[in-house]
């Protein structure tokens, strides 16, 4: 084993330890653990949608995507909006031509002129398209909350009740985010594996200047990334918006796959995945079990520590090893 | 013509590491400074005090504090807002228990306090740069947001959570009215600018910017990365710690932790890109830029006779400042400092082209 990897280990073993904790507490009703992990999990699958969106980007050009949390508010702003006049399916492929115009003139008009710039500057570009994107998105469409309506029965559905005593409520939109977010993973490997557009997009994310020379268009190539992460943002908004609703907070929200994409690695998908997972299942966790005590112990307000649980592991993560699970191991250290 | 420095000579050392070397310049300087000291306090009406000059002159203070940090040390900060929360925070703390302290004190305490949590929160920026670094600071304003918020100790166990301060004041003397107060943020705001202004000439601010250039040549050379570093983190924060204590005592007078929320750490960066990067001057302009812009575009539909409600004034603004960040990033990526510089070098050779 790598000494390199003893720090990486100790804090997942942490981790996992501090996961186990509540179930040697004699009041924790097994049932109820359960369930908190499972929806834990669920949200970490939503985290991983946007993080997703976000590693693809960086993947394929470098750029660190500020603004993927607000195209994920703005496609399910268009959904939302559009599905009021016509059927779902017609609103869904409205916003899919949008979100593919939106990365056309991305591409045309912040990527093209700033080529060969430093990360940060893009980084800044990037936060520029994100306050553009939350006007625009609230001006056109609006800015109350609105509602995707998937046509799912909303009341939850009782398993395993023959095994923990009460059973364990599951939402069935969750079930579907969970599998939505597998569907789209397996389409984006199938994608990336077994299209020449795929592989094109493969061998850029390897190295821009090859690439270029073997005659892939870059300009090209960074339409289709930035319009897939748009289809990968309006999956996530779809799914968001049938559970929490379409409004302006699901922006921060989606800022939690920031610390999700440093955990899972920048450039990798499947460590978006990962990443998710355990941010969404450490939180809940935290929040649930760890907050209590906290609140009891300081005399705090409130919990609430879920605002930055995943901030500060991805901290920690960054400080032991800062190109995460499942990133590459090539990075700048000062 | 009369922008020209032919015959200013400089025959000593001294007269050469001017802050200001064009005569005119100094004139200019002279002549804003006595206008803000002298005429603006006879002239301005309660308005422009509270509602533009005096948030203004704090967030430009706020603006230099971040630019030193990324515009001169080249180290993104995603969490700036959460540094004036330190500031204001601590300042409220030492005035509620300490009482008799003068705030000249307590303002130096509340940047030391933020100096001290900066210096925590830029460790990462040891062994991570970049983008990493952005979501490390984001950590820092998540956490401290969170911190002021529910431990109770912090706001005096005020049962809203919301704290409200008592006056500034000072030998004695309370400031009330105010054109009083904005005496008081000017004379702040200029010292603080002239402290920022010569340290980013001395050596200290040549070590920034020689990590911001180039990280692994700055050490060859012999600047201590670590020193660098840790040093833009902890006087940008005790520049941004001292704007948090204006910005609650002297603007605000009560507030609630969401007032030094994430969007307006980004507001303070916006400040730094629009208003230059590496410019104090440039702070200036982008807090200028910044803060009046909606002011302006409050004003603007209504004189046009065109009714536009506040929700959508504000996503207008939110389109501005997004299509103007990315505009100064590609068109002047060295922000309105940038050209006010251009300006002034054309109007060096005017009337000749060259």
């Amino acid at each position: 084993m790598n000494k390199k990897n003893l720090p990486v280990i100790v804090l997942l073993a942490a981790l996992a330890i501090g996961t186990l904790l509540p179930l040697l507490e004699k009041s924790t009703q097994p049932g109820f653990y359960v369930e908190v992990v499972l929806g834990g999990l669920m949200s970490g699958v939503l985290y991983s949608l946007v993080a997703m969106g976000f590693a693809l980007i960086f993947k394929a050009s470098g750029v660190f995507n500020f603004a993927q949390g607000a195209m994920v508010l703005f496609a399910a702003l268009c959904i939302a909006r559009i599905a009021e006049h016509v059927p779902l399916w017609a609103a869904l492929g409205a916003t899919l031509v949008i979100m593919t115009a939106f990365a056309w003139l991305i591409e045309r008009v912040v990527l093209r002129p700033l080529v060969n710039q430093e990360g940060i500057v893009l980084f800044m570009a990037t936060l520029g398209v994100a306050f553009f994107l939350d006007g625009f998105g609230q001006t056109v469409w609006g800015s109350d909350i609105y509602t995707i309506d998937l046509g799912l029965a909303k009341e939850p559905m009782l398993i395993l009740e023959n095994v923990f005593a009460g059973g364990i409520l599951v939402n069935r939109d969750d079930l579907v985010a969970a599998a939505l977010a597998a569907l789209l993973l397996l389409a984006l490997a199938l994608f990336f594996q077994k299209t020449a557009t795929g592989r094109a997009l493969r061998a850029v994310a390897d190295d821009h200047q090859a690439a270029q020379s073997v005659g892939i268009p870059l300009n090209r190539i960074w339409v289709i990334v930035w319009a897939v992460a748009g289809v990968v943002a309006m999956v996530a908004g779809t799914v968001w918006g049938a559970k929490l609703g379409v409004q302006f907070s699901l922006q921060d929200v989606a800022l939690k796959a920031l610390p999700v994409v440093i955990l899972g690695g920048l450039t990798s998908v499947p460590g978006a995945i990962v990443g998710g997972l355990i941010v969404g299942l450490g939180e809940k966790i935290a929040e649930v079990f760890l907050s209590p005590i906290l609140v009891k112990t300081f005399d705090l307000a409130g919990g609430g520590i879920e605002n930055w649980f995943a901030y500060v592991l991805a901290l920690l993560f960054l400080l032991v090893r800062p190109e995460g699970l499942f990133g590459e191991r090539h990075i700048d250290r000062v | 013509m009369l922008y020209r420095e032919n015959g200013q000579f400089k025959s000593t050392y001294r007269a050469d590491q001017q802050v200001l070397p064009i005569r005119q310049d100094r004139w200019f300087m002279a002549a804003v400074l006595v206008f803000a000291f002298a005429v603006v306090p006879f002239i301005g009406t309660q308005y422009t005090f509270q509602a533009i000059l005096i948030p203004f002159l704090i967030y430009s203070l706020a603006a230099i504090g971040v630019n030193l940090l990324v515009g001169y040390c080249g180290q993104i900060s995603l969490g700036s807002a959460a540094f004036m929360a330190v500031g204001a925070y601590a300042a409220y703390n030492f005035a509620v228990r300490v009482p008799q302290l003068n705030f000249l004190v307590i303002l130096v305490l509340a940047g030391l306090a933020a100096a001290a949590v900066g210096i925590l929160f830029g460790t990462p920026s040891l062994r991570i740069k970049g983008l990493y670094l952005a979501v490390a600071t984001l950590a820092a304003q998540f956490f401290l947001d969170w911190t002021f918020a529910r431990v109770k100790w912090f706001s005096n166990y005020s049962p809203s959570g919301a704290v409200s301060t008592t006056p500034v004041s000072m030998f004695g003397f309370t400031f009330e009215t105010p054109a009083e107060k904005y005496l008081f943020v000017l004379s702040v705001v200029v010292v603080m600018t002239l402290v920022a202004k010569n340290l980013v000439r001395s050596h200290v601010g040549r070590a920034w910017m020689a990590i911001r250039d180039m990280d692994v040549a700055a050490k060859v050379i012999g600047i201590r990365p670590v020193h660098a570093k840790l040093t833009a983190f902890a006087v940008s924060s005790f520049f941004l710690g001292i704007a948090g204590a204006l910005w609650g005592f002297v603007h605000l007078g009560s507030w609630e932790p969401a007032a030094f929320n994430l969007s307006q750490s980004l507001r303070l960066l916006f400040m730094v890109i629009i208003g230059g990067m590496g410019s104090i001057l440039g702070s200036f302009f982008g807090a200028a830029f910044i803060w009046l812009t909606p002011l302006f575009l409050n004003q603007v539909p209504a004189a046009l006779g065109v009714q536009l409600s506040t929700a959508t004034i504000s996503h207008i603004e939110l389109m501005i400042f997004g299509s103007l960040i990315v505009f100064f990033l590609i068109a002047e990526p060295h922000g309105l400092a940038r050209l006010w510089a251009i300006g002034k070098e054309k109007l060096r050779l005017w009337p000749f082209p060259h």
